[in-house]
């Protein structure tokens, strides 16, 4: 639901690095995105060609993603694991006492000109 | 066809806003003022909760609140009119939630003169808001006892990113499955250091708890 949100500033910044870069026209953005970054890829696609091809900047320009695996930490038994998969309970001890490692990138990786 | 240049970026979409929210902060540090940014469904008593804690504090400290919402100026004319306090709308245009320049812009539009507390209502949503910096000093939430105990788990993030849950609509607990210490655990599993406070924002009972925490945080601030 706040991927137009998302989409407005991954255009802003687009926009920046292509000025300061001199480039006229953008073919591609490359994103990184974590798996539990709660964005839907295929609503941010749609806000993408919505909003890009308003822009001269981005008529046309290709969105492309990465999905990076999210890893969860255990506090108890200090093993990491896959979060998709086992959440929040350590798949080794059962403890919750866990956290995050990464995951939740929303990233602008690159764009090509 | 010219070959294609790459631009490494590296960048999270988010940083720009992570600074206007600090920079923002920091500003109303500077001014003795102190932003809540208060988050729940919508329905869970976000308006009713604030006429009640904005009624028991406005002689003891200035207030203004900011409306946000879709559409529609219903909240801001409820809060003047039940306050006598200066209450504006902000509209998002759609958006699910507000971002740190949003609440800026919101700001200019209240005359800060003499205002301790300012409280930002944010779009109803468990979702989105919670993955936005506001630029408040504190994040408080709302939740009422009619959408049930288990919402810590399935909104884990609007939780953590909470130092206040307030238990809403407790008159009805008899009628609901709702169990008041599974989900003061649960709140706890996501942010240990949050605190729950239940109420009922109907008969004001238990408000005044939300508005000495309110009271003291705001005196921290200024004091800090």
């Amino acid at each position: 639901m706040h991927e137009l949100g998302i989409v407005f500033y991954i255009i802003r910044d687009v926009k920046k690095a292509a000025e300061e870069n001199g480039v006229e026209h953008v073919n591609a953005v490359v994103m990184n995105i974590g798996e539990v970054s709660t964005i839907v890829p295929d609503y941010l696609m749609d806000c993408w060609r919505w909003a890009a091809d308003k822009e001269d900047l981005l008529r046309g320009c290709e969105l492309r993603f990465n999905i990076l695996p999210a890893v969860t930490f255990c506090e108890d038994c200090h093993q990491e694991y896959p979060t998709v998969e086992h959440g929040r309970t350590c798949p080794y001890c059962g403890s919750e006492k866990t956290y995050l490692l990464k995951g939740n990138e929303v990233e602008i990786k690159e764009i090509e000109v | 066809m010219d070959p294609v240049k790459v631009i490494e970026i590296k960048k999270s979409v988010f940083e720009d806003n992570d600074k206007d929210a600090c920079l923002l902060r920091k500003e109303l540090k500077d001014k003795g003022v102190y932003l809540l940014n208060l988050m729940s469904s919508p329905g869970s008593g976000k308006t009713t909760t604030l006429i009640r804690v904005i009624n028991l504090l406005r002689d003891k400290i200035g207030i203004a609140v900011m409306e946000a919402d879709i559409d529609s100026d219903v909240d801001a004319i409820k809060i003047k009119e039940a306050t006598g306090i200066q209450s504006i709308q902000l509209h998002t245009g759609g958006m699910c939630h507000l971002d740190a320049e949003m609440t800026r812009q919101g700001l200019d539009n209240v005359d800060l003169k003499g205002l301790d507390l300012v409280v930002l209502e944010n779009v109803g949503n468990l979702v989105c808001p919670a993955e936005f910096d506001t630029g408040a000093c504190r994040n408080a939430m709302i939740l009422s006892v009619p959408e049930g105990h288990d919402k810590p788990l399935k909104y884990p993030l609007m939780f953590s990113v909470c130092d206040l849950v307030i238990v809403n609509k407790i008159d009805v607990l008899p009628y609901f499955d709702f169990d008041l210490e599974k989900c003061t655990e649960y709140v706890h599993m996501r942010n240990p250091r949050a605190q729950v406070i239940p109420i009922c924002a109907k008969t004001g009972e238990g408000v005044e708890k939300v508005a000495e925490w309110l009271l003291t945080e705001v005196k921290n601030w200024k004091n800090k």
